[in-house]
């Protein structure tokens, strides 16, 4: 019952942010582009798949916020990772930690004004101390990280990238 | 012999391998303090200009029933941090009159984090009205001394500075409405009733500590 109730309060909050959109004259032609900018995880449950994918890929999986300074200044090299591994077997995903309150007034519009080639998530689960193991047992909690694995192999950088050959050699590791 | 020589090889071999685990993969927070040690204390300026340690501030009048202290890194400038200040100030009104202060240490370097400099450190202190200290790691030794890699993080010492308790505050950083459990409530009414907190370390979002690189 209580699920309904969440359901329907889920609904009419959707058709109320629907209403302020149209109202605020935001043009919905940008927001129905090929590529959507970011898919939302309520829960870690929902996303902890793509931390444990057996499959001929290598997964780098960064964790990141608009409002974290290091984690924003080594975007570009995951962005020249992007683009230099097109066509292999590679996927990047950039896990957001941004505020809910900050979605429409910071990660939107930064991520309109960089789109980004890798895929980006927004996480909103933030009981860390109940998934944060499932990432990586090292991580004590703060921002930016990066996970590299495959199949059979799995690393964990728990700081800053001082540079891209610092983050291209931790995949090639992988590769 | 041969068999010794065998097990003596399969000795070797199975030390070398496990040394070589354990240098694979360090225990998570190795550096700095644990559950069970016991911290040190310090002595960093507070935002009026006096100097405080654990020893001095339970010395002063009307300190004389501490119990311990919530010691928490934290800073101005890291939204998490900011997400927090309101709890902070909640936890001290509601934990200092039952001997439970929070001590509160700016550990960012002001040289590449202008935000969290002393001035800013006060400016934020009397906008906020922060009824606790607000002191800063001059020099950024006290942080690693800890462990801290983080704010906001906190350590949960008693007065023989023993640390009972390693993490966040409560487990919905994001959103103040979304709390579950205060776990440094919970972990200061286990040590009341003569227990230990469970858990006694939990994982945190936050912003990285900020050095010269």
């Amino acid at each position: 019952m209580q699920k309904l109730w969440q359901v329907c309060f889920f609904l009419a909050a959707m058709m109320v942010l629907a209403g302020c959109q149209s109202s605020g004259g935001s043009d919905s032609a940008e927001m129905e582009g090929p590529k959507p900018l970011y898919s939302t995880y309520e829960t870690f449950d929902e996303i902890a798949p793509i931390f444990n994918k057996q499959t001929d890929t290598t997964y780098v999986i960064n964790f990141w916020a608009t409002w974290c300074k290091p984690c924003v200044e080594e975007l570009p090299y995951f962005e020249q990772l992007h683009d230099k591994y097109q066509g292999e077997k590679v996927k990047i995903i950039l896990v957001s930690l941004d505020f809910p309150n900050q979605i429409e007034t910071k990660l939107i519009p930064f991520l309109e004004e960089r789109q980004l080639g890798p895929e980006i998530a927004l996480l909103l689960d933030d009981d860390i101390n109940s998934w944060g193991d499932q990432v990586d047992p090292e991580w004590g909690g703060a921002i930016p990280i990066t996970l590299v694995y495959d199949a059979d192999k799995r690393t964990f950088h728990g700081t800053q990238f001082a540079s891209f050959e610092e983050l291209e050699s931790m995949v090639q590791e992988v590769l | 012999m041969k068999k010794i020589i065998g097990f003596s090889a399969f000795v070797l071999v199975a030390a070398i391998g496990f040394f070589a685990i354990s240098a694979a993969q360090p225990q998570p927070e190795a550096e700095g303090l644990e559950v069970g040690d016991t911290a040190p204390d310090f002595e960093l300026m507070n935002i009026d200009g006096s100097m405080v340690s654990m020893a001095g501030y339970q010395a002063e009048e009307g300190h004389e029933d501490i119990k311990g202290y919530i010691v928490t890194f934290t800073c101005n400038t890291c939204p998490y941090a900011v997400a927090y200040e309101d709890r902070l100030i909640e936890t001290h009104n509601k934990m200092a009159p039952k001997g439970w202060p929070l001590i509160a240490i700016q550990p960012n370097d002001p040289d590449v984090q202008p935000g969290d400099s002393m001035e800013e450190m006060k400016k934020r202190a009397a906008e906020k009205d922060f009824p606790f200290v607000y002191l800063m790691d001059e020099g950024q030794e006290v942080y690693p001394q800890y462990g801290a890699n983080r704010t906001p993080h906190i350590f949960l010492l008693d007065t023989d500075r023993k640390v009972h308790y390693i993490g966040a505050l409560d487990d919905s950083p994001r959103d103040p409405e979304g709390v579950t459990v205060n776990y440094v409530e919970e972990a200061i009414a286990a040590i009341e009733n003569g227990g230990e907190p469970d858990p006694n370390f939990t994982k945190a979002i936050g912003c990285t500590i900020k050095t010269k690189k």
